[in-house]
């Protein structure tokens, strides 16, 4: 079966979501999304950081601040584009309401896709004003974090729904968050630098698209900028599109028969 | 003569190996409404999944509104209103939000998406429960919600795939009336129901299906009269009694049937024949005008065995 471009009234997805999450929008703001990196920037941060010292120079606390913003982003979109979709689109039938209607499955998919990425950056953004009150960004340049909160938390969603798409129940993302979000998080250089790592982790980190993410955003925030931190977020791009482009056909194969 | 609001030709489904609609032909004019009836699985809802442009189709042509459902779906879905056979409602959303989001897909103004869904919530007589939960609304409600639902574009089409299942009879009264209205109006319907009672006072003409196949077409009443005739004597009791019943009316019926207990007997005149049983004081006897039910079981009942 062909498959069509999404077009704009993919927007109408993502205000339908907005109109649901402003029912419970206390309790997913508290949510594991934003309280749990927030528990491990405090603990990690300041707790283990009395032990660690300095990192490159930087107070611990300080050097796990911009791996924290990122991954409550990577998180966010995760959860939305797994839980959220699955039920929208198995066990409410949203997805088939919605396609009775001029939107197309492409436009439900990626509707669903920027949804999940604008939690995403949402909840990146509210934890980059945390840490900014804290004290932890020191340079006008952390303004452009969001940025690449965006485009980390469209990947991840994108990458998400196609895990959705292939999912038989809610079980099956326990794998997805374990085998693959859990391992991005403790090996792209959140904690420590990608560097300390044997050299083939090293190699492997190089594939996983929240190293790039991280490490510019740890030099935005110390305020030095640079092509060579800068320039290799594009290798997100490539990756998005593939995710995406599959997840559109995934839940086509999965909703019209 | 305008053109007709669906052409089928051909049309087939296949899901796999599995023939769900098999080469059917059929044609629906414009202000009337058209019923699918047939057992389950006879491929009702994968014929109007198909004219809703949602399934798409394996092979034969299919024309809504003009437009080819495998060229032209979008344009085709905002002129159509659909009842689903299976409640697909956000359960976040209240009655009243769940109308105003659904509005948005098809880009009605804010405005008139709050009039039209106070219009339709009171058409459906769910005005008092716009606020409620929707788990707080019972399976009837939400039927009705969907259909109010599929209104707010105001269809040229609408397209019911068991619009009163669950439902108690005052609110399927309710629904009837409704579309009645809607039909008055100039709303070109297309349903699918296991009541052949919604069947007969509802559609003009019917599609009677089976395994994938339209067995018969045709309006309700020549269809009873050509198939039945006008009256129908029901005797229920046990095979002696059967076959003298039938030994007594030999060559003054039109047909018979036997399910179970109960005979049918299909005749021109059904009051000439009571005389002739009266001496077979049968425990149970009941003399009724033809109707769709018996065309139901006659033709679907001979193909089940086959
Ligand atoms: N997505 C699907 N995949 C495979 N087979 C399907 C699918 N949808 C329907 N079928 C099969 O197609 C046939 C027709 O199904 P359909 O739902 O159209 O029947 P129906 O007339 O609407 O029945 P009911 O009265 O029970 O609603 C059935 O044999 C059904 O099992
Ligand atoms: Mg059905």
């Amino acid at each position: 079966m062909a498959l069509a471009w999404p077009t704009w009234r993919a927007v109408r997805v993502w205000q339908r979501n907005l109109a649901v999450f402003r029912k419970y929008s206390l309790p997913s703001l508290l949510g594991p999304s934003i309280g749990e990196p927030l528990l491990y920037l405090l603990g990690l941060g300041f707790g283990l950081g009395t032990l660690v010292g300095t990192v490159r120079g930087q107070r611990y606390v300080e050097f796990v601040a911009p791996g924290m913003v990122m991954s409550s982003a990577m998180f966010a979109a995760a959860y939305e584009c797994t839980y959220g979709a699955y039920v929208r689109m198995m066990h409410q039938r949203t997805y088939e309401a919605i396609i009775t209607t001029p939107l197309s499955l492409e436009d439900v998919v990626a509707g669903d896709v920027l949804w999940g990425a604008s939690k995403g950056t949402f909840n990146g953004t509210v934890m980059l004003t945390v840490v900014s009150l804290f004290g932890l960004a020191h340079s006008p340049w952390t303004l452009a974090l969001p940025v690449i909160l965006a485009l980390l938390s469209l990947l991840f969603a994108s990458l998400s729904l196609v895990v959705a798409a292939l999912a038989r129940s809610f079980e099956f993302f326990n794998y997805y968050l374990t085998l693959v979000i859990t391992p991005m998080f403790l090996f792209c250089g959140v904690f420590f630098p990608v560097e300390s790592l044997p050299r083939w982790a090293q190699m492997m980190a190089k594939f996983l698209p929240l190293t790039y993410a991280v490490e510019a955003s740890r030099a935005l925030m110390q305020g030095r900028p640079s092509f060579d931190v800068l320039l290799p977020l594009l290798w997100i791009v490539p990756p998005l599109l593939a995710a995406f482009l599959l997840a559109a056909r995934l839940v086509r194969r999965r909703l019209i028969h | 003569m305008s053109q007709p609001a669906v052409t089928a030709s051909r049309l087939t489904k296949r899901f796999g190996d599995l023939v769900a609609v098999d080469e059917i032909d059929f044609e629906l004019e414009v202000g009337e409404c058209f019923g699918f009836l047939g057992p389950n699985g006879a491929g009702k809802t994968t014929t109007v999944r198909m004219i809703h442009a949602v399934t798409p189709i394996t092979a034969g042509d299919l024309v809504v509104l003009g437009l080819r459902v495998d060229r032209e779906p979008a344009a085709i879905k905002r002129r159509l209103g659909v009842v689903p056979q299976e409640e697909n409602l956000d359960p976040d959303l209240t009655p009243w939000e769940n109308l105003l989001v659904f509005a948005r897909y098809f880009d009605i103004p804010r405005v008139e998406a709050r009039r039209r869904a106070a219009e339709f919530l009171e058409f459906v007589g769910l005005t008092p429960r716009a606020g409620s939960p929707l788990d707080e609304l019972s399976g009837g409600m939400k039927r009705r919600l969907l259909i109010a639902r599929a209104l707010l574009n105001q269809p040229e089409l609408l397209v019911l795939d068991e619009p009163t299942t669950g439902l108690d009879p005052q609110a399927r009264h309710l629904v009837w009336q409704r579309l009645r209205t809607l039909k008055a109006q100039g709303v070109t319907q297309v349903l699918t129901t296991h009541y052949m009672e919604e069947a007969a006072r509802l559609c003009d003409r019917v599609a009677l299906m089976h395994a994938g196949r339209i067995l018969r077409q045709g309006r309700p009443a020549d269809l009873v009269r050509a198939e039945i005739g006008e009256d129908v004597i029901e005797i229920r009791g046990d095979e002696a009694l059967h076959r003298a019943a039938l030994a007594l009316v030999d060559g003054r019926t039109l047909g018979r049937e036997q399910t179970g207990d109960t005979l049918y007997l299909y005749c021109a005149d059904g009051r000439a024949l009571l005389p002739t049983l009266s001496g077979l004081r049968p425990p149970h006897l009941l003399h009724r005008p033809a109707g769709l039910e018996d065309l139901f079981l006659k033709v679907a009942g001979h193909s089940l065995q086959e």
